[in-house]
């Protein structure tokens, strides 16, 4: 197909190839990952709280921010330079191996099918709070955001990610508003952080409560690799990817910090770690009705950009399978018009309606976040195998990242207390995802790997590995 | 109101799930499954990307 016809997105005459659109650029990255991230500000982080006090919450805001800054810098230099779809998926492929490739799309999937159930939740839940209406549910509103989103996925990434950048912003933005309109550079007018945060109950229950907030303190910045997804659909990857990854992670830095300070200045921290939406109730709380519709919609937009960018990512790291033989090559389609993965969207969007009705908010958000520390601690591994068998100056690398290997040890080491983490508070849902993940990488070794196609899954025209 | 509200959620949900059932039905009769799923994987780095540094 012309350059030119895949630039404009036309209907493909007979036997041309259909491939998916190389449109977006940095700002799209962008919006794709602090689109999936920043619900997170809205809803999520606050939980830590619960597990360790309020100064919990902000300790681990610093070291679980040191982990997603490794995971943005190993990721934008891995994948600048296997740029595809799937991405952590493909980058597993090529420097691991086909089994763990296959795991680490799993981890994708469950991570942002999941992600996409908790914010549809989220969305439903807050209309019916606004609502006040006996007899009321959330179902309309869960399944009215994820089958728009789902349409609005099938119909193009460009109009996608453009509305994400919409929407994400404008959540951001209240999120400065707030700020701004509590007066922070005036300690005791409006913030009162010296009362609620006192050295009594700062940390209620000592250090352990600090290693048990790191469960969910991950939702300051979880999905912020989701940017990696876009790698086939960016006009110039090894520019873009590490542009807005790394963008992106310093907005979200800026984004956690100022909700701690503000949340934790209006909220008590017994509250803080109970309530569903930290800013829109510190919104309630300085008593302005503006201020109370203006995070109202700042929470209703982030959840709705999450929802998104994880449809996006999801049907990409499933048609990546597809597309290789690891699952049958029918989800591997593109559509002729739009460009997308259109089955692989379609199929998953029945999955996280039912995950919808089933689950719970609190078991979906594990789920998530398991599937992601699982990501994570594969991806510490696979800068290390990466430099060693491609040492620097073997292939060209759209962006080298610095201090290697300090990331990829702080991420492995910030990984193992997640695990431990979550292990205090869902042990048995770790359990059981962790023997989900070996009765089915069983299953393609025994089975289902005999059909794929061994010598086309490896795309990347790189030289022999070292030691090779 | 929030009733009503939630009866067009419903319609508009129904609506867009029957039109991407019915797409789906069209492209896939109008197209043949290989060029369907003709899609390549690294297919701008094998032109663009010579890794000689």
């Amino acid at each position: 197909m012309s350059q030119a016809a895949q630039a404009t997105g036309q209907v493909p005459a007979a036997g041309q190839r259909i491939s998916l659109l190389r449109v977006l650029g940095p700002a799209h990255v962008w919006a794709l990952g602090v689109g999936i991230v920043l619900v997170g500000e809205f809803t999520g982080w606050n939980f830590s709280a619960d597990k360790g006090g309020a100064l919990a919450a902000l300790i681990t805001c610093w070291f679980v921010g040191i982990l997603y800054t490794s995971v943005a810098m190993i990721d934008s230099e891995v994948t600048s330079t296997v740029a595809a779809a799937g991405g952590q998926y493909a980058q597993a492929k090529h420097i691991v191996g086909p089994l763990m490739a296959f795991n680490v799309a799993l981890y994708l999937v469950f991570a942002y099918t999941m992600l996409e159930v908790s914010d549809s939740i989220l969305v439903g839940d807050l209309m019916v709070t606004v609502a006040a209406t006996d007899g009321l549910t959330r179902h309309a509103f869960v399944v009215l955001t994820i089958v728009v989103l789902a349409w609005l996925n099938y119909r193009g990434v460009l109009m996608t990610l453009n509305v994400n950048f919409i929407i994400t912003a404008l959540a951001y933005l209240s999120i400065i508003i707030l700020f701004f309109s509590v007066q922070p550079w005036s300690q005791g007018v409006v913030l009162k952080l010296n009362e609620l945060v006192t050295p009594q109950n700062a940390l209620p229950y000592g250090w352990i409560g600090v290693i048990a907030a790191f469960q969910f303190a991950i939702w300051y910045y979880l999905g912020i690799e989701g940017t990696t997804q876009a790698a086939e659909e960016v006009r110039s990857p090894s520019r873009s990817l590490p542009y807005g990854t790394m963008a992106g992670m310093i907005t979200l830095l800026i984004a956690a910090a100022l909700t701690w300070y503000v949340c934790a200045s209006l909220l008590p921290w017994e509250y803080l770690g109970f309530t569903f939406f930290p800013l829109f109730d510190a919104a309630r709380v300085t008593g302005s009705p503006t201020l109370e519709f203006i995070l109202f919609w700042g929470t209703v937009l982030s959840a709705v950009a999450s929802a998104n960018g994880c449809i996006n990512d999801a049907a990409r790291a499933w048609f990546s399978l597809g597309r290789d033989r690891y699952l049958p090559t029918w989800f591997a389609a593109v559509h002729p018009t739009y460009r997308t993965p259109y089955r692989a969207i379609l199929f998953l969007l029945p999955i996280a309606l039912a995950f919808a009705f089933i689950a719970d908010l609190n078991q979906a958000i594990t789920f998530s976040i398991l599937s992601g520390v699982l990501q994570y601690t594969f991806m510490s591994i696979n800068i290390v195998m990466f430099r060693n068998k491609w040492p620097l100056g073997s292939i060209r690398r759209g962006y080298t990242h610095p201090f290697h290997p300090i990331p990829a040890i702080c991420l492995f080491l910030l990984c193992a207390i997640t695990f431990f983490a979550i292990f205090l508070g869902f042990g048995s849902q770790l359990i059981a995802m962790v023997i989900f993940y070996v009765v089915v990488s069983i299953w393609f070794h025994f089975y289902r790997y005999r059909f794929v196609r061994r010598g086309d899954q490896f795309t990347m025209p790189w030289p022999k590995p070292k030691g090779y | 109101m929030w009733f009503t509200l939630s009866y067009i959620a419903w319609a508009i949900s129904a609506a867009l799930a029957l039109w991407m059932l019915y797409d789906w039905f069209k492209t896939d009769t109008a197209y043949s499954e290989d060029q369907l799923t003709s899609s390549r994987e690294g297919e701008i780095e094998a032109v663009s990307e010579k890794h000689k540094v």
